[in-house]
């Protein structure tokens, strides 16, 4: 048809009865857990250095960042806060997710764009196999799965960071540092709602990712271009459902 | 690579997870440590409570010993029904006073319990008497600025009145 | 040329192979290297195109065409790039429906299967795909046992013995413990065969078997498709345009050009056919029923007209 807003919501729209498939094959996956496991070693442990590494640092400039601002106003005893509520409520999730996207969604995609091309998915339906069953859908669960743990290392190692600059290399009083943080943070409204963000993001990059690899033209280029479109389009939708999320999470605080 | 190799690292990820989050719930968030404290509730009620929030503090000589349960309006009085949870740990006698207090100069509000001398205590579900209602910053300047009219009036009419005399 | 020695398979008498493995004694078979003869016992069709049409968006691919493929028979199906031929696999196969006709395998007419129904027919059917399409992130051995732990409940041991023994029937048993990625075209061709006929299937489907490999490869795998069709009692349908080999080991042929059949015959009767597609195509003759040059205007058009624009 060519005109690409047409073309738009017909990809969202297969998109949207792949994602069924996928959900409805995944019983399949879920007997055969040892898949998902594979998978989840591909896309959440070979991510480990990445995301511990970005959460250290960027911890560590929210500590040097924050302790710049906040001394300012006689404040810097509340650094332990401003780290904490940012990498818990936002830069967690959404870091995390742009880096999964970036690591583990490009993988995927690439992977499953490159079994496309050299036949692979076909010879499985041909061996009377279902794809999307046994190749698929352990991919996706596997992003799910992968996706929250890895944000909750990354707050981790942001805190670790906050607390190597700001107490460690700065001088804040590490009383206070941890004792407001402890008093600010709430269980289920910062931790719980990060959380609640995370698997959504990480549900959002493994469809993304999936079904780019799937929908991939089996050429050479027309998986480089659909590994591009997998970032590029997570990328996206994280912030955009970021920002929907957090306008309904902490509309009331 | 085979099957153990990866239940191996993938364990050892889900691991490191749970005990981050651990970290987090336990180190970072407001959750008190260990077991859940024993609780029991009481009543106050105040004309104003201000910008009081569920699970604020409840303070007595600055010392946390309870949260904020539940507010609401009670629809008889049209005055703000407070319950607080105090640790059972800690005993008030009957005659407490319940005061909305802030933090800071600026900063969130509390729940102040000064001890009276009765010899009976609170028990759950009893209410808290005398209570004394959050500083309004409006009516506080307002009243200041009141008052300060009205100090310059009665000046005004003294000097006045002591002019004369003279 | 081709595998030394004899091809020694666990063939069972029966194609229904997980049901009848525990309540009957596996038969032995040893195959020798048969010649490919065109036996003149007629059998019955394994596969029937009937008046198949298949159009894509605006392109009609296929044309109402019909071929038979006879039981126990190897036969290839030729033409040009384009023409259609892969299109009559995936048919077979059930991956594309025809727009118009029937594709009928054993009896049943494959596009009006169901899910389930699908499947079942797809357990009995082998496919070798143009470059092997081996799963890239498993080894070899667990290639060739991919379809046995998938479908049956064997087992380890009995999968061992199976996949050794399919692999020992290409050649290639030393190679079991190796990834897809450290084989060579030909290795990966054969792997991939051993792979299609791991449950014994009873129909076989090669799509451009000999495509991009060196002479002993061609040899080997021509070898191998011939022997294991007869040692399997399975039909065979090669999708090619490599003359001199598929000529070399199939019984009957079928040439595809612009989605019909244009000629037909044993291979003896495409040798001697003065048919002037099939000349071209078996000569390798540059211009004929297929132009050499691609449409377009005259040449001296072409030269005069480049000053007037």
């Amino acid at each position: 048809m060519g005109n690409p807003f047409v073309d738009g919501f017909i990809k969202i729209g297969f998109a949207a009865r792949f994602f069924l498939a996928v959900l409805w094959q995944s019983g399949t996956a879920f007997r055969r857990f040892g898949l998902i496991i594979r998978e989840v070693y591909f896309s959440g442990v070979l991510s480990l250095v990445i995301i511990l590494v970005s959460g250290l640092f960027v911890g560590m400039v929210l500590g040097l960042q924050g302790y710049d601002t906040l001394q300012r106003f006689g404040a810097s005893e509340a650094l332990g806060v401003l780290v904490s509520l940012s990498l818990l409520r936002e830069l967690g999730p959404v870091v995390a997710g742009l880096l999964f996207a970036s690591r583990a969604g490009s993988a995927i995609t690439a992977e499953i764009g490159l079994m496309k091309a050299t036949e692979q998915l076909v010879a499985m339906e041909m061996m009377a196999v279902n794809p999307v069953a046994r190749v698929i859908a352990p991919r996706f669960w596997a992003g799910v799965i992968s996706m929250p743990i890895l944000a909750a290392l990354f707050s981790t190692m942001g805190i670790l960071g906050g607390y190597l600059v700001g107490v460690v290399l700065i001088g804040v009083d590490a009383g206070s540092f941890w004792s407001q943080m402890q008093s600010q943070v709430d269980l289920y409204q910062d931790i719980g709602n990060g959380l609640i963000k995370s698997v959504v993001f990480g549900i959002a990059v493994s469809v993304i990712a999936v079904f780019e690899g799937f929908d991939a033209p089996a050429t050479a280029e027309g998986v480089s271009g659909a590994t591009t479109r997998t970032v590029v389009t997570s990328s996206l939708v994280i912030l955009g459902l970021d920002f929907i999320l957090t306008a309904f999470m902490f509309r009331g605080i | 690579m085979n099957r153990r190799v990866y239940d191996f690292w993938v364990g050892l990820f889900v691991i490191l997870g749970i005990a981050s989050l651990a970290f987090l719930a336990l180190r970072v968030s407001n959750v008190s440590s260990g077991n859940p404290t024993k609780v029991y509730r009481v009543t106050a009620a105040f004309d104003n409570i201000g910008g009081l929030k569920v699970r604020a503090p409840v303070k007595s000589a600055g010392v946390v010993v309870g949260r904020v349960a539940n507010i609401q309006l009670d629809p008889k009085t049209y005055r703000a029904v407070v319950s607080i949870d105090i640790e059972q740990r800690f005993s008030f006698s009957k005659d407490s006073s319940a005061e909305i207090l802030t933090s800071g100069i600026l900063g969130d509000q509390y729940v102040g319990l000064n001890p009276g001398g009765d010899d009976a205590m609170l028990a759950a579900g009893d209410k808290i008497t005398l209570t004394s209602s959050a500083l309004v910053l409006e009516r506080l300047i307002s009243q200041f600025m009141f008052s300060k009219a009205s100090e310059n009036k009665d000046s005004a009419g003294t000097s006045a009145a002591a002019a004369p005399a003279k | 040329m081709g595998p030394s020695g004899n091809i020694f398979l666990l063939v069972h008498c029966n194609v229904n192979f997980p049901d009848q493995l525990l309540s009957e004694r596996p038969c032995f078979k040893i195959a020798s290297p048969m010649p490919p003869s065109a036996q003149i016992v007629p059998a019955p069709s394994l596969v029937e195109i009937d008046n198949v049409t298949f159009a894509y968006d605006t392109r009609t691919i296929l044309k109402g065409i019909s071929l038979s493929i006879p039981k126990g028979k190897v036969v290839a199906i030729m033409g040009g790039s384009g023409c259609g031929k892969t299109t009559l696999l995936r048919l077979i196969g059930g991956q594309i429906k025809p727009s118009k006709g029937e594709v009928r395998v054993a009896g049943s007419a494959v596009h009006e299967l169901d899910g389930d129904a699908l499947y079942d027919l797809r357990r009995k059917m082998g496919m070798l795909f143009q470059f092997g399409a081996l799963f890239t992130d498993m080894s070899v051995y667990e290639n060739v046992a991919f379809q046995m732990r998938e479908h049956t409940d064997l087992p380890e041991s009995m999968i061992r013995d199976l996949v050794l023994m399919k692999l020992n029937a290409v050649g290639l048993r030393g190679a079991a413990h190796l990834m897809p990625s450290e084989l060579s075209g030909g290795m990966a061709r054969r792997v991939a065969l051993a792979r299609a006929i791991a449950l014994d299937p009873m129909l076989m489907m090669y799509d451009e078997p000999f495509a991009g490999l060196d002479p002993i490869s061609l040899g080997v795998i021509g070898q191998l498709i011939r022997q294991l069709n007869d040692a399997l009692g399975a039909t065979s349908i090669l999708v090619t345009h490599d003359i001199v080999e598929s000529l070399a080991i199939v019984d009957y042929v079928y040439f595809v050009s612009e989605g019909s059949i244009v000629a037909e015959g044993t291979p003896a009767e495409i040798r001697a056919s003065q048919e002037p597609f099939v000349r071209q195509f078996v000569g390798g003759l540059p211009d004929g029923p297929v132009p050499f040059q691609y449409p377009a205007k005259p040449y001296a058009d072409d030269l005069m007209g480049a000053p007037r624009a």
